[in-house]
């Protein structure tokens, strides 16, 4: 079973649904979300095969297949997946049904075609995977770039207020970084000897005024993407006008590939850059968690408030890569896993809200805990996995992160501890107006608000509950795969992790 | 006295020119004697059919490597751009043939009835077309077959005048908008005729250049300015001020800046068809003889003509892209997407050896097919008064007509660059050996502008899409046989260009070399 081509496979499986799906009559809708559900669920399946099929401990890159496309510039379909990329992979193969049953009603409101909705959502999917399974740069940056195009719809057609503003915004803002990324794209591919594959181009020697500015090429990009301080502002406003669905993609899997990216391709393919820039990443990621969590404290809006507290979270990602730790590293990759987990579903839930309720704002809720009780609480346990409390999955990756910084780079670890001061104030609060306390008057005359959680949106919570629960008390499933590849790109970088006998205090002043 | 003796002339490698020319005289004579309602069913055939028995010449030539009458040098280049040329203008000329979307099709009977007269209201509502139109299309490609194939300047001006001439005449003849079509012509006229005169000058120059040269005669053709460029005695002066004003000449036909100033007025005010002629395949022919002549001529002066013409190519991608995000009408916007475009067609100019001559002709024909995809688009999108070309009729045109809005998203997506499509493969073509040439200064700035340029093509998504339709909103007309056709080949290419482009880029790198 180790020879099927599993990731060309569920590569391209998403996009044949998605064209199966779009051609389905737009007189019945429900036809197309059903056959769109179980598509994704096929490719769920076949992830779980591979998930099953992957050797923990084997070789760096497994699931190897390579195709000739354009051999004029060395370019082949090749795709590979490391352990990071195998949990980002299920992640997305977990997210996409649930976000489908979630946003069952979600394209009735737009009068637009409920079918290519869903098609949207698929093909989504299918470049989602593409992106992180590639492994040629060309490859990658294709997929990269055409991500943007169905994300681009999914919140132009089918957003809330302001969707056209907030469709260009993201899409520009995308492009400009993507850009730059092609112009290091090329350079890379003339420095380093006419070829686009990742284990060529990982051996290339690059003088270090080259290695330095095509760093920055694909540095820019995936910080626009992921997105660090300062090149954030496009979130908010994407997430805000997104449909709660595709926002839980955006925020969930989509800006991890600028996390992923800065791991598969800044660090090991410019080892000495990385380094070099690494205190700029480190102010940029800090800034990040201090800054995004202030403004969370006075958002609103729930969704942009959400959006906001991604940014934070981002910051103690890109703490835990540029701290050139095992332990951190591995950190920020399980981190980037349970944000897709907490932040889909904090983002899923509050869907659920503002669907009932009609407005997405804070003030317009209070005490909507004593109508329905039981979305309330998902909404608390949502939040409080937000915030990492332990036993909850993210808590185990925050502190990772943290104690794998705290090694080697104390002033850091100690703001980005302050973090999580900040995230308690910004999710309890939140939780507190819009479910605690005295009841709102106006809640009550909403029909929407007397429902409470439906069997559909209760199959949608449970799994992300579960696995939120699950990888909080038990982890090792996942940090057994991740650990490898993060050791070996951290032998790509060149660190080695500092040995507990050493006295630290001389590394963490350097 | 000595026998005048003819030079011996390779009639297969010039046969797609004869072709061309021969069509053209046959279409005049048809004008002359056949009866017109007949006309336009036979012309129209007779000229595609020209066409493709050209094409299939090139196809036959694909091996040559001649220069026949010391003048045509049928090699590499010369076969790539021929086909490619004929294959552009075959698309084209099913757009300029279609007579289904409006009565008559999109050219008038008379250029020469007064503007907005009762007579010429007549005309404009009920006559046929002109039949001319053929001829002079015919005239024109092969006009443009001989200018990427010349291998002398003067050749190449006489070329340049016989494929300019017709183009001149054709503008004038939009069947709407009489007046901003009249108005077109005339400016490109003057200005195409300031053109010439610097190119004629300036290959004067060129000539006395080459008289320093001690063994041999002066000429113009380009071994011997080559050879001149490398060893003539005469004074430099000469050759910068010469190569400068032929260079004048040809950008002014790709329309570079700053000699780009006709474009606009020119792409808005021409029949529509007939822009997306100009756009694909004038462009094919402009930088045809720039490669030649920067790539043979001058070759020995490369160091000497790259700043200049790398300033003028970041002029040109700049001014293309600053000024197509103030446009309201997308026949304009495409006319200055049209001049960024040779922004980038130049940095493959500059970039040196194959690499840069292949990437430029793959971009040449990749961009040709999507630019007559778009055209054939704006074609179809009309109320009562003809094409609504202002954008903000646009707006929730993908509510409307959602196919077609459909089609020329993936149009503007594919000028934005976006992979998968032709737009991205043919501007790493032309930035990869650029940067591989060490001409980094130029990439970085097309890929500035490209980001600028982003935004113009991204408003009209925004607007067909995100835009609720009005009142004023257009429909889009069922497109005639001819129309659909082109249509479809042009987003064909450009899909299958940008998925699945080795077929051609082989062909373009084994077609990169030239006969000296």
């Amino acid at each position: 079973m180790s020879d099927f081509p599993f990731l060309s496979v569920l590569t391209v499986a998403p996009l044949v649904g998605a064209v199966v799906v779009a051609l389905l009559p737009r007189s019945r809708p429900t036809l197309a979300k059903q056959v769109a559900f179980g598509w994704s669920l096929l490719v769920l399946a076949l992830s779980v095969v591979m998930w099953v099929t992957f050797q923990v401990g084997g070789d760096r890159f497994q699931f190897r297949e390579s195709y000739p496309w354009i051999p004029n510039w060395g370019v082949n379909f090749t795709f590979a997946a490391d352990g990071i990329a195998l949990v980002m992979l299920m992640l997305i193969a977990v997210l996409v049904p649930l976000v489908i049953l979630a946003s069952w009603h979600d394209a009735e409101s737009s009068k637009r075609s409920i079918p290519v909705y869903f098609a949207l959502l698929l093909v989504l999917e299918c470049t989602m995977i593409g992106v992180f399974a590639a492994a040629d740069v060309f490859l990658f940056y294709v997929f990269f770039e055409v991500m943007l195009v169905p994300m681009y719809f999914l919140i132009g057609s089918y957003g809330g207020h302001q969707r056209q503003y907030a469709a260009v915004k993201f899409f520009l803002y995308s492009l400009v970084g993507g850009l730059f990324m092609l112009a290091a794209v090329i350079g890379l591919w003339v420095v380093g000897g006419k070829t686009f594959d990742w284990v060529a181009l990982s051996q290339v020697d690059i003088s270090t005024g080259a290695e330095r500015w095509l760093f920055l090429g694909f540095f820019v990009a995936f910080a626009i993407k992921a997105p660090f301080f300062p090149f954030h502002t496009w979130l908010p406003d994407a997430g805000g006008a997104a449909p709660a669905g595709a926002a839980a993609l955006l925020v969930g899997v989509l800006d991890k590939v600028g996390t992923f990216g800065i791991l598969r391709y800044c660090l090991p393919l410019f080892p000495d850059a990385a380094q070099w820039f690494a205190p700029w990443a480190l102010a940029l990621a800090v800034i990040g968690i201090i800054y995004a969590a202030l403004l969370a404290v006075g958002q609103n809006d729930l969704k942009r408030l959400v959006s906001y507290t991604s940014i934070a979270h981002f910051g103690f990602i890109g703490v835990g890569i540029f701290a050139f730790t095992t332990q951190a590293g591995t950190g920020a990759v399980l981190y980037m896993v349970n944000h897709g987990l907490a932040t889909g579903l904090l983002f899923l839930v509050v869907g659920m809200l503002i669907a009932r309720r009609g407005s997405a704002l804070v003030s317009d809720f209070g005490g909507a805990g004593k109508l329905v009780p039981v979305l309330a609480g998902v909404l608390f346990f949502a939040g409080l996995a937000s915030l990492a409390l332990p036993g909850t999955a993210p808590f185990v990756s925050e502190f990772l992160v943290l104690i794998g910084t705290f090694t080697v780079n104390k002033p850091v670890a100690v703001i980005a501890t302050l973090g999580i001061i900040l995230a308690a104030a910004y999710v309890l609060w939140m939780v507190q107006r819009t479910t605690q306390g005295t009841l709102n008057p106006a809640l009550t005359e909403i029909d929407g608000m007397k429902r409470d959680l439906n069997l559909r949106e209760k199959v949608v919570v449970a799994p992300l509950i579960a696995l939120i629960l699950v990888l909080g008390f038990y982890p090792k499933p996942v940090t057994d795969v991740i650990n490898p590849a993060i050791q070996a790109t951290m032998q790509d970088v060149g660190r080695t992790d500092p040995a507990p006998s050493v006295d630290t205090v001389q590394e963490a002043s350097r | 006295m000595t026998e005048l003796e003819l030079p011996p002339i390779d009639y297969a490698a010039i046969a797609p020119i004869l072709i061309m020319l021969g069509a053209a005289v046959v279409g005049v004579l048809i004008e002359a004697f056949v009866p017109r309602r007949l006309r336009h069913p036979v012309q129209l055939p007779l000229a595609v059919l020209a066409v493709l028995a050209a094409l299939t010449m090139v196809v036959v030539n694909a091996d040559k490597r001649v220069i026949t009458i010391g003048v045509i040098a049928v090699d590499g280049p010369t076969l790539f751009l021929q086909g490619a040329i004929l294959a552009l203008s075959a698309v084209a000329l099913l757009l300029l043939g279609e007579r289904a979307v409006e009565r008559g099709g999109a050219f008038v009977a008379q250029a020469a009835v007064t503007a907005d007269s009762p007579e010429d209201r007549q005309q404009a509502e009920k006559a046929g077309g002109a039949g001319e139109v053929y001829p002079l299309t015919t005239f024109a490609i092969a006009g443009m077959l001989i200018f990427v194939s010349a291998n002398d300047l003067l050749t190449m001006f006489i070329a340049l005048e016989v494929f300019s001439l017709p183009l001149y005449l054709l503008c004038a003849l939009a069947r709407r908008r009489r007046l901003l079509s009249q108005e077109a012509a005339m400016k490109y006229f003057l200005l195409g005729a300031y053109a010439s005169a610097f190119f004629l000058f300036g290959l004067a120059l060129i000539y006395g250049f080459t008289a320093g040269l001690g063994d041999r005669a002066a000429g113009v053709d380009f071994a011997t300015v080559n050879a001149a460029v490398a060893n003539s005695t005469a004074s430099p002066v000469l050759l910068f001020a010469g190569m400068a004003l032929v260079a004048i000449g040809l950008l002014f036909k790709a329309a570079a800046a700053p000699f780009h100033v006709w474009t606009p007025d020119v792409y808005q005010g021409a029949p529509t068809p007939l822009t997306g002629f100009m756009a694909a395949c004038t462009k094919v022919a402009a930088f045809g003889a720039l490669l030649r002549v920067f790539h043979v001529a001058f070759e020995g002066a490369r160091w000497d003509f790259t700043p200049v013409l790398g300033a003028v190519a970041v002029l040109t991608m700049l001014v293309g892209a600053l000024f197509a995000v103030t446009q309201t009408d997308i026949k304009r916007l495409l006319a200055y997407s049209s001049i960024a475009n040779a922004g980038y067609l130049l940095v493959g100019v500059l970039a040196p050896g194959s690499g840069g001559l292949s990437g430029t002709m793959f971009y040449l024909v990749a961009y040709g097919f999507t630019v007559l995809a778009a055209i054939a688009v704006v074609t179809l999108v009309r109320d009562a008064d003809g094409e609504a070309t202002h954008l903000s009729r646009w707006a929730g045109l993908g509510k409307r007509s959602p196919v077609y809005a459909a089609v020329f998203t993936f149009v503007l997506l594919a000028f934005a660059g976006i992979p998968m499509t032709s737009g991205f493969t043919s501007k790493f073509a032309v930035f990869g050996p650029a940067l591989d040439g060490g001409q980094v200064w130029l990439v970085i700035a097309g890929v500035l502008t490209s980001m600028v340029l982003a935004f113009p093509y991204l408003r009209v998504v925004v607007l067909m899409w995100l835009s609720e339709p009005g009142d004023a909103t257009p429909t889009v007309a069922v497109p005639g046989a001819l129309t659909s056709a082109a249509l479809v080949i042009g987003v064909l290419a450009t899909l299958v260009l940008g998925v699945a482009p080795a077929p051609l880029l082989d062909l373009a790198s084994s077609a990169a070399d030239f006969v000296r």
